[in-house]
């Protein structure tokens, strides 16, 4: 895979390129993912200093779509619902509730046995080569069923021996499975930690499931927490990477994952992914019942913002299902069902997925090396008097701006001021065009969507939503079609401060933006 | 003595079966039941019946109607 030719960007140079960019703990810019102006930025970023990803850790991350932001963007996993059995109760989670319709952790369709799962990887490994990475993350916790969760592992190293395997687990049983993980070759541990106080923990976690037992309230936390704490050492003394998942929620733990962030950054977690809680009545959960609401576009990005010196921190999550199968943001498992595999005529063939593979990063490399070049010749914009906006871009990949306002389901959030372009999160909107006819009802939902932008880069839109846009204070901006998102959104932004340094334009904060709740039905 | 698992209740998580000290609980039609001849509550074992502590649905288990 490292054998690209001459006249892309070579892995080494995209590695000192980012080592280059390491910086003290306390600069606040270039942390987290994304490309940041001008610079080969390549991947999830290191945000400080020390950390300079030698080689043996950027070939674990480097095609595996939940750890690298780029490298999500060419590259599909897969989660197996293999393991429903889970030994503790949160109170963001209902195991009764099960939709297809809808996509959050935790929720799945069809549990699988491991004879079933591997089935089902193989299956897919064959339809989709770019499929490298391999998940078990539920749909209860995957070191809960212990037994199910490493059979998969064991038959899947046997068949389909390129395949990443990677797990998630609340931590709980951790410790004492490290030695089985590592036996495995897993090299990517996700363990979501959503507190370091066991009273804060108590708010989250009724009980917990410990030594034969059920223990409740600060007791249950406190176990969980020195369990979860034991587990990540554990890890990072072993060499496997390890993701931290956060659930963000507003009035528990909200400032507190500024500490949470802290020390898991001490104990050597590679990544933290801060998540807003999802929060409906109907979804069953206790936080459902009680009210508990999720956390607004501002309040998720200003502590994702306070921790930017810590960990690394993962923008692109979407929230997947336990049984969700693509590249991150789709969901093909419906094409995948126990029957639909039954009729497959399945051959894994390694060598056939490996030179796909090589296409896809060669592929990547030289967007890479076409995007680096095009920033180089992008103006900076002059007095942008310390102004820094959010633009929003609907794109269909490529790291470019080519997507009809009306068929976007999400838009990606850039945060732009002078000389920097920062990918920042993800917006889930309903579609606004379907059947080639826009939908006036259903705009206000995508205007509540990115209120907290200055901008919109679309190919193409609408005069209906053009107006509509107007009237909300957000511009729509249709002139960058097909430019990298990064130098449309500078471009955009030096023209839109010379307006405001010549006085046609009056610059005005933004107000807020909700985070879309509920069922998301994909277009189909 | 036994227990039982309300099946409407039940969602198959399978959580229950590896606790049980006397191999009573077996999976059937994707649900989860008790064997009341094997089935102790635990008894002598445990100071409380493992399945009804592991159980993520209230009032799932409860004790068989003699």
């Amino acid at each position: 895979m490292q054998s690209a030719a001459a006249s892309y960007v070579s892995l080494d140079a995209l590695k000192s390129n980012r080592n280059a960019l390491a910086e003290p703990v306390d600069a606040p810019a270039h942390a987290g993912c994304g490309t940041s102006g001008g610079e080969g930025k390549a991947s999830c970023g290191t945000s400080d200093g020390p950390d300079d990803m030698p080689a043996d850790v950027w070939n674990k991350v480097k095609n595996h779509p939940c750890y690298s932001e780029e490298a999500h963007h060419h590259y599909a996993r897969m989660h197996v619902a293999v393991a429903p059995a889970c030994n503790i109760q949160c109170n963001y989670c209902n195991r009764k509730y099960d939709c297809s319709n809808e996509s959050r952790p935790g929720v799945v369709s069809q549990k699988l046995t491991p004879e079933q799962a591997v089935k089902k990887v193989v299956a897919v490994a064959s339809e989709i080569p770019q499929m490298t990475v391999l998940g078990i993350a539920g749909p209860g916790d995957s070191l809960a069923s212990p037994k199910k969760t490493f059979e998969t592992f064991r038959m899947l190293q046997e068949q389909a021996p390129d395949i990443k395997l990677c797990l998630s687990t609340n931590g709980l049983a951790l410790p004492g499975l490290v030695d089985e993980i590592c036996k495995y070759n897993i090299d990517h541990v996700t363990i979501t930690i959503n507190m370091v106080d066991p009273e804060v923990g108590a708010k989250i976690y009724p009980w917990i499931f410990w030594d034969h037992r059920r223990v409740t309230g600060v007791e249950a936390a406190t176990i969980l927490h020195q369990q979860q704490m034991l587990g990540l050492e554990m890890l990072t003394a072993r060499g496997v990477l390890t993701k931290i998942n956060s659930v963000l929620i507003p009035g528990i733990n909200d400032e507190h994952l500024i500490e949470v962030n802290r020390e898991v950054k001490k104990r050597g977690a590679f990544l933290h992914n801060i998540m807003p809680l999802i929060s409906e009545a109907e979804h069953g959960t206790v936080f459902g019942l009680t009210g508990q609401r999720g956390p607004t576009a501002q309040e998720l990005k200003a502590v994702q913002d306070a921790c930017m010196g810590g960990a690394n921190l993962m923008r692109h999550c979407r929230q997947c299902r336990a049984d969700a199968v693509g590249l991150l943001g789709e969901d093909r498992s419906e094409e995948f069902t126990l029957d639909k595999i039954e009729e497959m005529e399945v051959v894994y063939d390694l060598d056939r997925r490996r030179s796909y593979q090589d296409r896809v990063e060669a592929e990547r490399q030289a967007q890479h090396a076409a995007k680096v070049e095009a920033l180089a010749a992008t103006q900076d914009a002059g007095a942008a008097d310390g102004i820094k906006v959010l633009v929003a871009v609907a794109t269909t990949g490529g790291g470019r701006v080519n997507q009809h306002f009306g068929h976007a389901d999400e838009f990606q959030i850039f945060e732009v001021s002078a000389g920097e372009a920062l990918f920042v999160g993800h917006r889930r909107v309903d579609l606004f065009c379907q059947g080639g006819y826009g939908e006036d009802e259903k705009l206000p939902s995508i205007v509540t969507a990115i209120n907290d932008c200055h901008a919109v880069l679309v190919s193409k839109i609408g005069a209906c939503p053009r107006d509509e846009l107007k009237a909300a204070g957000i511009e729509p901006v249709d002139n960058y079609v097909d430019e990298f998102i990064e130098k449309a959104a500078l471009s955009w932004f030096a023209d839109y401060t010379g307006r405001v340094a010549r006085g046609e334009t009056v610059h005005q904060a933004r107000g807020d933006a909700s985070i879309r709740q509920g069922a998301f039905t994909a277009a189909a | 003595m036994s227990l039982k698992i309300i099946a409407d209740l039940c969602t198959g998580c399978s959580a229950c079966e590896p606790e049980c000290p006397n191999e009573a609980i077996s999976e059937k039609k994707n649900l989860f039941i008790i064997d009341p001849d094997k089935c102790t509550e635990c008894e002598g074992d445990y100071d409380t019946p493992q399945c009804v502590a592991v159980c993520p649905v209230d009032h799932c288990i409860l004790p068989l109607a003699a």
